[in-house]
């Protein structure tokens, strides 16, 4: 879809863990012709639900259509935008760089910068792990990047919300209350 | 006695009160079809095309308002189903669609038939499952029954592996309807917001107020909520002409005053240019496809929009709305027409009915020839306006949308969405089967016709007594239309230069067959097929290149319409 106010939302959703569910959503999207520009899944605080977390190019349009058309998939419980609001958000990277002896010193200064850890040396290589979000992992790419990267991994963003994090009491209750789609309808 | 698997199907589907089934065997469903004959209540009806099943449990659904049910074997069998599966769910139809799957633990290997059912139909339907444990059957039966009739309707697939089918479980035939009726539908994705959000429906009292010029655009919702009472209501007591979507005809009297005709591409013209000067848009139950809006940027740019629709993602998907209201018609009108002032609108139903006037889109040109218009012209006549009329997709569709008068919900049955051409001789046969007491008239394309036409055996055989019009023109007509418009009439592979002989075929059927050429034969012919005791069929040979006037061509705006030329001009053509 075109828009002029392309930005990147992120979006949470609980889902049944079942099989095929990962499978709806990706359909969903596909169909649909929405861009995800990262996905990360995993447990929840619940045995039989998982937590996805979207990172999801598009305007606002885009977005509320996201929701509401993820939202109608039968098996995911809750959804929520939480772009807009005050969130944390994390990814795991791990970075093989191509640096002999004389680069090591180098990478090690930029890698402890970031706090990230040298986690494995060879010969040519060193790995380097780092958390953090999107832009923090970007910037270390950038510079790690002149010195020569042969390989990345990242396990796209999970996201919290800092004033959801509720503990598991309140999940029952937000199973039952999904938002109010009459205001979110009228952005 | 422990129930096994096709036993519980059986049993659950009893429970649901279904009485048929449409459907065609195969290796993977075998063991629940040996299962039938336990369960004489059950009536199945053996069609000679899944696709069939699938299109005739939509018509069921359609007309009675309950999930219509179909089924088939793995493989071959459930991807025939796919176009019927892929229309409820365009039209947001009731079915439950059950398909055999081969063993356990064949599943993956490529089996003889193996299909990846679930994972096809997942983009067509509105759930579906794989079960992998036969206990589990009584569960999903009662949620998808649950899911496909509730919140927005739409189809449901299970598709049930050879032996779950025969494995055996602990329920019990004694208990089983008390254990049925204990099981707790537990889907916390899944609730469908019925009532209206209250300080919406108070922003849409206000609109409603300021609005001079207001319409109601009434949709398929209308129909599935039973909202007909409310809608009058509405429209009454605040005196706001209704204008219907294709798939909303019937939701409100054509012969009120207040009817305004419906819109679009083919719609009545009168219609389509009062949406464009209204300044406020009451849409129900309606999803503004672009056979309604055209382009949408230019679409009805001088009015609000209230939009009250059960599904939040239908709002502001194609037009953006000013008052969103999700939940169930009935419900939104039950809170929102108390609050309605009584108001007359005479200036504003004057000028509606002066457009009427000055585009007169149902006009049938004088002629000797046979055209399509006067053949549903006097189909209406003699029915008296009372018929069931189901119809394929094209110019016939059409035609039988714009000059039949539908004044009783549930009485037109066409695939809008899909626009699935050979739904006319299968969709016939379910609304048939929903409604034995009614004469059900297929108004049919010779196109289509013959798409679907093998089901006219099972017709005979069923002594289902859908009677057809086959408006006979020799052509894809509605493609041969677009040609003749858009591309100089260069007609490629739109002409059946040898159609078969309709009247010999539905003979060799075992039906009645009437041919008619001329005007005068038109209204006998009817009578004639109506008295029939059976299955029959009218080969309409009509005009071949007439044109369904007037048309708003396709991603266009009303600016663009283009209504009928003058008949002294168009005798040539
Ligand atoms: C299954 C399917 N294939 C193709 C089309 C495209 N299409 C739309 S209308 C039409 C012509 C239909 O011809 P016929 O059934 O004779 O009806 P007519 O328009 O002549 O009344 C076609 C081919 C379709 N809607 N459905
Ligand atoms: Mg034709």
């Amino acid at each position: 879809m075109i828009s002029n106010t392309l930005s990147k939302h992120t979006i949470t959703a609980l889902v049944q863990d079942k099989p095929g569910v990962l499978n709806r959503i990706s359909s969903m999207f596909r169909r649909r012709g929405f861009n995800i520009s990262s996905l990360a899944v995993g447990q929840s605080e619940s045995e039989t639900l998982s937590r996805m977390t979207f990172v999801v190019d598009g305007d606002d349009k885009v977005v509320e259509q996201v929701t509401k058309h993820l939202h109608k998939l039968i098996d995911v419980i809750k959804v929520t935008d939480i772009s807009e609001e005050n969130v944390i958000s994390r990814e795991l990277a791990l970075i093989k760089v191509k640096a002999g002896a004389e680069h090591r010193d180098q990478v090690m200064q930029i890698s402890s910068m970031f706090r990230a850890n040298i986690i494995d040396v060879s010969k040519d290589f060193l790995l380097v792990e780092a958390t953090g979000d999107e832009n923090k992992i970007n910037s270390l790419i950038n510079l790690l990047r002149d010195i020569g990267i042969s390989e990345v991994m990242r396990t796209g963003s999970v996201a919290m919300n800092r004033a959801s994090n509720k503990g598991s009491k309140k999940i029952k209750q937000s199973i039952v209350s999904t938002r109010k789609w009459d205001e979110a309808a009228s952005v | 006695m422990k129930l096994n698997g096709s036993q519980l199907i059986c049993e659950s589907l009893l429970l649901e009160g279904v009485e048929s089934i449409f459907g065609l065997p195969g290796g993977a469903i075998l063991p629940l079809y040996q299962t039938l004959p336990e369960y004489p209540s059950l009536k199945h009806i053996l069609v000679r095309h899944e696709q069939g099943a699938s299109h005739a449990a939509d018509g069921f659904a359609r007309v009675s308002g309950k999930p219509g049910v179909a089924w088939a074997t793995s493989g071959p069998g459930a991807t025939n189903l796919v176009t019927g599966i892929a229309t409820a769910q365009m039209d947001s139809v009731p079915i439950v669609v059950i398909t055999g799957q081969v063993p356990r633990a064949a599943i993956g290997s490529d089996a003889f038939q193996e299909t990846d059912t679930t994972g096809i139909t997942l983009p067509v339907t509105k759930h579906n499952y794989l079960v992998m444990d036969a206990s589990e059957i009584p569960q999903i039966i009662k949620e998808a029954f649950h899911i496909a009739s509730t919140g927005r309707p739409g189809p449901v697939l299970i598709d049930v592996p050879k032996d779950v089918q025969t494995e055996e479980t602990e329920f019990d035939s004694e208990t089983f309807a008390t254990n049925y009726k204990n099981i707790k539908i537990d889907l916390p994705g899944y609730k469908p917001t019925l009532e209206g959000n209250i300080a919406q429906i108070k922003r849409a009292i206000k609109l409603i107020e300021d609005s001079q010029k207001p319409i109601i655009l009434a949709g398929h919702g209308i129909i599935f909520s039973n909202a007909y009472e409310e809608l009058k209501d509405l429209a009454e007591k605040a005196q706001i002409p209704v204008i219907t979507t294709l798939l909303g005809i019937s939701s409100f009297p054509e012969t009120h005053v207040l009817s305004a005709g419906w819109p679009g591409m083919h719609g009545m013209a009168y219609s389509s240019i009062a949406i464009e000067q209204a300044d406020l848009l009451i849409a129900l139950g309606m999803r503004f496809d672009d056979r309604i809006t055209g382009k949408p940027s230019t679409f009805a740019t001088k009015s609000k929009k209230i939009h009250v629709d059960i599904d939040p993602s239908e709002i502001s998907k194609n037009i953006k709305a000013d008052v969103p209201i999700v939940g169930d018609i009935k419900h939104v009108l039950q809170k929102l027409n108390p609050l309605v002032k009584s108001k007359s609108h005479a200036k504003w139903l004057k000028e509606i009915e002066d457009l009427k006037v000055e585009h007169p889109s149902l006009q049938i040109r004088n002629t000797e020839k046979l055209l399509p218009q006067y053949v549903i012209k006097c189909l209406d006549e003699v029915t008296k306006g009372d018929a069931i009329i189901v119809t394929g997709v094209g110019q016939h569709q059409m035609w039988a949308a714009q000059h039949y008068t539908y004044t009783e919900p549930k009485t037109l049955v066409t695939s809008g969405g899909s626009g699935a051409m050979g739904y006319e001789v299968p969709g016939a046969m379910g609304a048939q089967v929903a409604r034995p007491d009614k004469t059900v008239w297929s108004i049919a394309g010779d196109g289509g016709f013959q798409m679907t036409m093998a089901e006219l055996a099972t017709l005979v055989e069923n002594k289902i007594p859908v009677k057809f019009a086959i408006l006979n023109n020799n052509f894809l007509g509605m493609v041969r239309q677009w040609q003749e418009f858009f591309f100089d009439k260069d007609y490629v592979a739109t002409e059946y230069s040898r159609n078969p002989d309709f009247v010999k075929l539905a003979e060799a059927f075992g039906m009645l067959g009437l041919k008619v050429t001329e005007k005068k034969q038109v209204k006998s012919a009817i009578q004639k097929a109506m008295d029939y005791d059976g299955p029959a069929l009218i080969d309409f040979v009509v005009e071949e290149e007439e044109n369904v006037y007037p048309m708003i061509p396709a991603g266009q705006s009303v600016e663009n319409l283009i209504e009928e030329p003058n008949p002294e001009k168009a005798v040539s053509s």
